[in-house]
């Protein structure tokens, strides 16, 4: 139980009339990478948008190192929690996007600095020092004093990674972090991630690279329509995938 | 040509080339009250944009009440009813005295600024980036926090253009307060029609603020290509380069170097 740092049971959530997420249940434990593959609209980036609580849930609860997310519980029923402590909860939980998001007037050192400072309080100087290692880590020493404009794709990517790990996370969640990058610079993305998984870091990573599932993944968990269809080792998915739409869906990207 | 024949050249002449003390006061007047309506202007878009996006519907009614009255009743009506309504007593800051009327008008433009600037303001905001704010949020940053440190500082830069026609406008519109006995440009040539019923006193101080709006569209010429290059040239910090591009005084120094 303890060293579960997911822990979502029943997630559903609609928009209006779409139901999206239609009971999904998963477990991570510590240090476990747990990758996420499915169809486009099953569900993959609104289910991790949940787990830090960028959406609200209909039913079902989740819980990260064991506090539930985003909501409180009172009377046996959850009401949505604070701002505060929602924020408070966020900073546990590092989140890299499909499309980077990083923050365009600010230098690649800025961006990984912004949170450690604003939020964490960390001593300025501290934070640069932690930032310049991260960056050096995601092989970026170099770019620290430019702005995210004149970087690659690959290159803003890890900047992102390096923003999302100054805060120290439990938890790293991916949504398909190297999906809007060329081909060819997918591979330095995919590199530091293996890396972190190596190094025990929690992730959930939804990706449709099953190189690197095969390489960084404890698990491969199945999306279709808004449930969970299919989960086990990756060498399961390779080898012996249960499920017709799996197997459907895997010939069509591998 | 009957117009041009009948100008007197000899008083726009000595309006142009030979302003007195009054006119220097007038003109002086005209610039204050166009830099402090519009940075108050500003201030009260910023305020009314962020209540209007705030998360208690009281404040976002307040603020849609606001626009709603003052961009839909003529300036002058509010110029007026500031002035014989609230009546403002004569204050004295910063050893300035600030006379009831230019309290009063200053109030009245200022506050309606406010309500055109708040959707300057909220078109700005709502063009950056919805992951800005997502991006900002997953990282445990508060929304205020998000809004101030990541969304307004790329918002500011969309709004510059916006705002430099505001404040061109502005600059003309002041002539309104001359209604409730401000001494700005406009008054000063009344005064001197008044006296003499020659005409030709309008032509001269629309010559003036033709004068003041063309130095402007210079400067905000200016303001826009530093803030272009600098989205191309990105030596300079962002700050460094809105505030660079904001003073003419610190970035003359830069050139001259
Ligand atoms: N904010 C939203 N409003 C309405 N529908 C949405 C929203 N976000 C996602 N959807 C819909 O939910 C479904 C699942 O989307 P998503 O979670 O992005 O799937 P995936 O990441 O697996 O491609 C899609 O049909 C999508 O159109
Ligand atoms: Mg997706």
């Amino acid at each position: 139980m303890n060293d579960l740092v997911v822990h979502a049971v029943d997630v559903r959530k609609r928009f209006g009339k779409l139901e999206v997420l239609k009971g999904v249940s998963l477990d991570v434990r510590r240090g476990e990478t747990v990758c996420i593959i499915g169809p486009s609209g099953s569900g993959k980036t609104t289910f991790i948008r949940c787990v830090n609580h960028l959406e609200k849930i209909d039913s079902g609860r989740i819980e990260v190192n064991g506090h539930l997310i985003g909501y409180r519980e009172r009377k046996g029923k959850l009401v949505e929690d604070s701002e505060r402590s929602i924020a408070r909860q966020r900073t546990q939980i590092g989140m890299v996007f499909q499309r980077f998001n990083l923050f365009p007037h600010k230098t690649a050192l800025e961006n990984v600095v912004e949170a450690p400072v604003q939020v964490l309080r960390v001593p300025r100087e501290q934070a640069v020092a932690d930032a310049e290692r991260l960056l050096a880590r995601v092989g970026l020493a170099d770019k620290r004093d430019v702005y995210p404009g004149k970087l690659s794709g690959g290159q803003q990517q890890r900047v992102a990674i390096a923003r999302a790990l100054a805060m120290r996370p439990a938890l790293m969640l991916f949504d398909e972090p190297t999906s809007a990058l060329d081909p060819e610079v997918t591979g330095e993305v995919l590199t530091v991630m293996e890396e972190l998984a190596r190094e025990g870091m929690t992730m959930v990573v939804v990706t449709h690279e099953m190189g690197f599932a095969r390489k960084a993944a404890d698990r491969v968990v199945m999306m279709d329509e808004g449930v969970i269809i299919e989960e086990g080792p990756p060498e399961h998915f390779f080898e012996a995938p249960e499920h017709e739409r799996t197997k459907r869906f895997l010939s069509k990207i591998l | 040509m009957d117009v041009l024949v009948s100008v007197d050249w000899h008083v726009i002449w000595l309006r142009i080339f030979h302003p007195d003390h009054a006119f220097a006061r007038a003109l002086w007047a005209t610039i204050a009250l166009s830099v402090v309506a519009q940075t108050l202007g500003v201030l009260l878009g910023l305020l009314a944009a962020l209540a209007r996006m705030s998360r208690f519907p009281p404040l976002r009614v307040l603020s849609g009440v606001y626009v709603w009255i003052f961009r839909g009743t003529p300036l002058l009506v509010q110029i007026f009813y500031f002035y014989f309504a609230l009546n403002p007593p004569t204050v004295h800051v910063l050893g300035l005295t600030l006379s009831s009327e230019i309290s009063a008008g200053l109030l009245a433009l200022s506050i309606n600024e406010g309500a055109y600037m708040r959707e300057i303001i909220r078109a700005g905001i709502d063009s950056i980036d919805k992951g800005q704010m997502e991006a900002a949020k997953s990282l445990g940053m508060r929304h205020w926090l998000a809004m101030r440190r990541i969304v307004l500082p790329q918002a500011a830069r969309v709004i510059v253009p916006p705002l430099g026609n505001e404040f061109n406008n502005m600059m003309k519109t002041t002539s309104l307060v001359y209604t409730i006995g401000v001494y700005e440009l406009f008054a000063d040539a009344e005064q001197g029609y008044s006296q003499t019923f020659v005409s030709d006193y309008f032509l001269a101080v629309a010559f003036w603020y033709l004068v003041l709006t063309t130095a402007w569209t210079f400067v905000q010429a200016w303001i826009e290509r530093r803030l272009a290059a600098s989205e191309r040239g990105e030596e300079l910090g962002f700050r460094e380069r809105l505030l660079a591009a904001w003073n003419p005084v610190t970035a003359w120094a830069r050139g001259a170097r």
